[in-house]
């Protein structure tokens, strides 16, 4: 008997420590919460594993400071999609979710766990920052803040790193989602900033507002910090488990070959592309017509979309695309689509996902806005990238390929395992009207009769479209090979499961001074 | 006030809209060209063309006004 009685008392004192922590921070915070559309921490956690189910560690952190019902973060191990992953997420309840001497430790623990497991590990990010109040233990120290990012940037290509952003992502808070592979924005919640507003006007004097400063929004479309925007909480945690459906567990492992879906109905690709090369079309519908229906996930969708980058499906073949878009700027090349591309270039290479690039390219932008902004640093990175990539690549010249642009889009130089034209392929250093007139300018101008001087123009546009004929490039085997566009998908997806052993060492050096 | 602006460097192909005329959201309002390449400009949101700030053949740099839009 006597022993029942103790055993009831030590589970009563157990249920109500757990009883305290589960319910998180004061009921008003939770109101507030609500709101703002915001879910609870446990909440988040229930809608992200599979069946709700997850383990916790340190879960009793802080549950006798006194003030705290327990610490601001919780640290989980659970599954999605059926493969282990470990996640941190903050409690907003909890003293604003800012990071103390124990939230700083717990973050850690739960990143050293993912890395000696070799899993995924997820940030979910809603935290006003440092505690100032506890900056000496959680600040400087060996395990202070920064060995959170000092272990983001180790496990940077080893683990899938995703970061879903619910709330403020403040201070030096801000580079959890920088040191992220992809960040997923709840637009009007989610902000990331180094200084807030009030900072702001404090120390430089600007006045200005958190979402012009640092909103979701701006970051999705203008910074680029962001990569995808979502409108709810609910369809960040749908989106972060979509987007791990394509990758391994770690960068050992090749992801895996899903089941076959048909591409989605629409026009024949002959239909979408436009004869004329400097006529825009929708390069989107292009891809529907390549991949799996419903597989694409597009990265980085609003920030420069002349390069659009996502990941999709090939008869349930998982493959990173890059294509250049037309019908916004042209599909010329910038610094932000060029950094957009080097990224994505990273992300796919790391985790054994091969690459698909879809070259409709006039080349990079010219002029002095452009240069004095550093196009060639940022094209180079983005060549770099592309260069460096072990994985498949396979280049696919759908219409022009100009200059720079065709090296960018892993032209022949590069050692795609193929490089494919359409058709309507033209590859050049430059299209044939500018090319004329770089080269005949003086000519062209001494011709007196406008009626003679089209005449000479147009012999030469056509003089110099011969010379870059796709089949004589073909014939002088620069390309590999020409197909139709309708069989373009049964060919890609051939070419991707032939390629699926390729195997390139790394070149024998510690690191490439890789252009930044 | 809406002002559309050049999303690149070029010159102006030609212009879709007088003064004076309601555009809806997603019409195409003007072409600029550059690079070689056709340029479509949308109007983002519907409204009222207000003033024209670019003719046709001038050069633009990105980010100038073209159009500006009343209510």
């Amino acid at each position: 008997m006597t022993k029942t009685t103790e055993t009831t008392g030590y589970n009563e004192r157990l249920e109500q420590k757990l009883a305290t922590i589960f319910a998180g921070g004061q009921q008003k915070y939770h109101e507030k919460m609500k709101e703002s559309n915001k879910l609870f921490v446990r909440d988040r956690l229930r809608l992200l594993f599979d069946d709700g189910n997850y383990v916790e560690d340190g879960r009793f952190a802080n549950v006798e400071a006194g003030d705290l019902p327990a610490d601001g973060v919780v640290t989980a191990i659970g599954k999605v999609n059926g493969e282990t992953v470990c996640v941190m997420a903050n409690d907003s309840t909890v003293k604003a979710g800012s990071w103390g001497f124990r939230t700083v430790e717990k973050i850690i623990r739960i990143q050293e766990t993912a890395e000696k497991m070799q899993v995924p590990m997820l940030y979910l990010v809603d935290s006003a920052g440092a505690r100032i109040t506890d900056q000496l233990a959680m600040f400087p120290n060996r395990r202070g803040a920064g060995r959170i990012f000092h272990n983001q940037v180790r496990m940077s290509g080893m683990v899938p790193q995703v970061c879903l952003l619910f709330g403020p992502s403040a201070a030096g808070g801000a580079y959890i989602p920088a040191f992220c592979d992809i960040v997923i924005m709840v637009e009007g919640n989610a902000s990331m900033y180094l200084g807030s507003p009030r900072m702001a006007e404090k120390v430089i004097g600007e006045k200005v507002t958190l979402e012009e400063m640092g909103g979701a929004r701006m970051h999705c479309t203008v910074s680029g910090v962001g990569d995808v925007l979502v409108s709810t909480e609910e369809e960040a945690i749908s989106e972060a488990r979509r987007y791990l459906q394509f990758f391994p567990a770690n960068f050992a492992v090749k992801p895996e070959r899903i089941e076959s879906k048909a591409q989605k109905a629409g026009r024949s690709l002959e239909a979408i592309i436009p004869e004329n090369q400097n006529a825009p079309f929708d390069m989107y519908e292009l891809i529907d017509q390549l991949v799996d229906e419903g597989s694409f996930f597009d990265i980085k969708k609003l920030f420069a979309g002349e390069l659009i980058t996502g990941l999709a499906r090939i008869d349930g073949q998982a493959v990173g695309i890059l294509a250049n878009q037309p019908k916004v700027k042209g599909g010329v090349l910038f610094g932000d689509s060029a950094d957009k591309g080097a990224k994505f270039i990273n992300l796919c290479d790391a985790f054994s996902i091969p690459l698909l690039f879809l070259a409709d390219v006039p080349g990079f932008m010219i002029g002095t806005k452009v240069e004095r902004a550093g196009i060639i640093r940022h094209g180079a990175k983005f060549i770099a990238a592309m260069s460096s990539a072990t994985v498949p690549k396979i280049s696919v010249i759908v219409r022009k390929a100009y200059g720079a642009g065709l090296y960018a889009m892993a032209g022949p130089a590069f050692e795609p395992d193929v490089c494919i034209a359409l058709p309507t392929a033209q590859i050049a250093v430059m299209g044939p009207e500018a090319a004329v007139n770089a080269v005949y300018s003086n000519k062209i101008e001494a011709i007196e009769d406008p009626k003679e001087r089209l005449k000479f123009v147009q012999e030469k546009h056509q003089e110099y479209k011969e010379e870059i004929d796709i089949y004589k490039l073909a014939s002088e085997m620069i390309i590999d090979e020409i197909i139709a566009p309708s069989q373009l998908r049964n060919v890609l997806s051939q070419r991707l499961s032939f390629y699926e052993t390729k195997d390139l060492p790394l070149p024998y050096r510690k690191h490439a001074i890789n252009p930044v | 006030m809406k002002e559309v602006k050049a999303s690149m460097a070029g010159t102006v192909l030609n212009i879709l809209v007088a003064e004076g005329d309601a555009v809806s959201a997603g019409q195409a309002i003007l072409t600029l060209e550059s690079m070689k390449m056709e340029i479509p400009v949308e109007a983002e949101a519907g409204g009222k063309v207000e003033k024209i700030h670019v003719e046709v053949g001038g050069f633009v740099n990105e980010e100038d006004t073209l159009i500006t839009f009343g209510e």
